[in-house]
């Protein structure tokens, strides 16, 4: 502070307080509505004294919703596209600044132009990729006449049908998520600003490409990697337009799509209490994630923008 | 650009980047050009032919009352997402920063909605304004004596699910907003008070225009959430209505491909949506190096 401001320091932390009762009041009186029993949380105005019904109702909320199942399928997509994205990009990024080939610049550019097309903008046809992979290769094969010359060949007749549905399965929710042009643009920069004396004493050393990789390049991007566990696995565990285009199964729904099964209609019995109760169960992984690895979040935040 | 001393590999390169290319090209290029193509044909209530159309889809889609109307409602719950959460972040922020004291304590409590999921988000706040069992519809009520009706009444709806949208967003805010005030030398701010500016004073001449990069760049990416990462948010709350007064344009493309199984409609309006966002990109990228960077 430079100067003493003593009305204006007491107004600051008021204001402070305030915003900070503000942001965190959905989530308190919703832990509160948690507590209650119907009849209670039914009441207009809601006591605000907690009630004591807060396991009976998280019990309730769990087998109803069956949050068992679909927090670990949120889990286990959060965690792939995670891992999946971290990889793929890294690997994408050492070859780009670290070879030197033909295809360099456009495999780059290829990359680079998907940064801002995130998978709302095209809906419909990524379904239809998704509801067969092999799609695209089947469209070529046809494109091209295959089946004739193939036929031709043999002297048979030949049909070539591809066909991989990615629909209801953990592929299906993770891999078309996985690439990111962020990711890579990050490793990158940050590969750029490795200096130059540690590859060519590697080299000098008769390191391979990947020796160096695996032994300088990976410890060294350690923070970054970290920085970017938390952000995506936030990303991923909350994913909601990909999971509900893609699963009809309700074994392989994940959570977060899951409670709008919870939230009670105009005609239900008005369940609050159970609905906010699953809401609360569900966003804790991510919220405790983001909670205890602060500092790697506000690092992989500011840096994955820059 | 590349390093100066590089390795040089046959096939190392190549199989690197394949897995990345491969998806790329899989799930962005391919339904990009599906959705191009698909936009400029009509198929038959069957699906079995479709017909070249030309810009068929695309007037039609111009011409349609509904999506002039989308279009209008995309961009009034863009800028008031934006400027409510932008105006409380920078606020909660400035406060932050002067509160030095309680500064880690204050960002443990204020980070944490970043990683609520939208969808949830939409659930809480759909209790909180919930017609007959919200406080805080009860304190409209109440208080401010009107009739609340987010069911029936757009408007209310649109209140709805813009406060659900912005107060997740005023945590991303507020932590790039502190970033952005911590990096303002301390020597501006204090030369500025020995020539007896007032904190105020301080706040709007300094601190708020070496903020304009941050400010700028906040902007994009708060309307860019609020154009396409708000789906949960209205799926939950509000499915688009009452009346279609919170269909958002990626709504409706949900609505119009998925459920109603328009494509020609959905592909137009996919294509739209994509040039859209284009566009912000390459403003963004344009704006941002060139007009407002002050600090080094």
């Amino acid at each position: 502070m430079v100067e003493r401001t003593p009305l204006l320091d007491i107004f600051t932390y008021l204001f402070l307080m305030a915003g900070i009762l503000i942001v965190g009041f959905p989530i308190i009186y919703s832990l509160i509505a948690a507590t209650q029993t119907l009849e209670d949380v039914s009441k207009v105005p809601m006591p605000l004294i907690p009630g004591d019904q807060f396991w009976v109702n998280m019990q309730e909320a769990w087998s109803r919703g069956d949050l068992g199942t679909q927090i670990m399928n949120s889990f286990i997509m959060a965690t792939g596209i995670t891992m999946g994205k971290i990889t793929i990009s890294i690997l994408g990024a050492f070859s780009i600044v670290y070879f030197d080939y033909r295809f360099r610049a456009v495999a780059f550019a290829s990359v680079f132009c998907t940064l801002m097309l995130p998978v709302e903008v095209r809906i419909m046809p990524t379904y239809e990729v998704a509801a067969n992979v092999l799609g695209p290769l089947q469209a070529l094969w046809d494109f091209l006449h295959l089946n004739a010359v193939v036929s031709w060949f043999t002297a048979n007749e030949f049909e070539l049908a591809l066909d991989w549905s990615l629909l209801d399965s953990y592929t299906g929710l993770i891999l078309p998520l996985i690439a990111s042009a962020t990711c890579t643009f990050l490793f990158r920069q940050f590969f750029l600003t490795v200096p130059e004396e540690l590859c060519e004493a590697a080299k000098m050393d008769g390191a391979s490409p990947m020796t160096f990789f695996r032994k300088i390049l990976l410890p060294l991007s350690k923070t970054n990697i970290a920085a970017l566990v938390v952000i995506e696995f936030v990303y991923g565990y909350n994913q909601y337009l990909w999971p509900l285009l893609i699963t009809t199964n309700p074994k392989m729904t994940t959570a977060v799509i899951g409670l709008q099964n919870l939230i009670p209609q105009a005609d239900d019995l008005p369940e609050w209490n159970l609905a906010l109760g699953a809401a609360i169960l569900v966003m804790l992984p991510p919220v405790l994630v983001v909670l205890f690895m602060q500092r790697w979040f506000v690092k992989g935040l500011i840096e994955k923008e820059k | 650009m590349i390093k100066r001393s590089f390795f040089k590999s046959k096939y190392i390169p190549y199989l690197l980047i394949l897995p990345q290319l491969l998806i790329t090209l899989t799930f962005f290029y391919w339904p990009a050009i599906q959705g191009l193509i698909q936009s400029f044909l009509l198929s038959d209530p069957f699906g079995r032919r479709s017909t070249f159309v030309w810009f068929y889809n695309y007037i039609e889609l111009f011409t349609d009352p509904l999506y002039l109307k989308s279009i209008m409602i995309t961009l009034i719950f863009s800028v008031l997402v934006a400027g409510v959460s932008l105006f409380l972040g920078l606020f909660i922020a400035t406060m932050a920063n002067r509160a030095l004291k309680a500064k880690a304590v204050v960002r443990t409590l204020l980070i944490w909605p970043y990683a609520v999921a939208p969808a949830i988000s939409g659930i809480l706040w759909l209790f909180l304004l919930h017609p007959s069992y919200g406080i805080v519809a009860l304190g409209i009520k109440n208080w401010l004596g009107i009739d609340w009706n987010p069911v029936l009444k757009g408007s209310d709806a649109m209140i709805m699910v813009t406060l659900a949208s912005a107060w997740k967003q005023i945590s991303y805010n507020f932590v790039f907003f502190v970033a952005g005030m911590q990096a303002i030398p301390k020597s501006l701010i204090e030369a500025a008070a020995i020539d007896g500016a007032s904190p105020l004073r301080r706040f709007w001449s300094i601190t708020f225009p070496l903020l304009s990069p941050t400010f700028f760049f906040l902007s994009v990416m708060n309307i860019i959430y609020s154009f396409f990462e708000t789906f949960g948010i209205i799926h939950t709350v509000t499915q688009g209505g009452p009346g279609g007064s919170t269909n958002i344009m990626v709504y409706k493309v949900y609505q119009d491909g998925f459920v109603g199984l328009n494509m020609g409609a959905s592909s137009a309006q996919s294509v739209v949506l994509m040039s859209l966002i284009i566009l912000i990109t390459v403003i963004q990228f344009k704006f941002v190096e060139k007009k407002v960077q002050y600090t080094g």
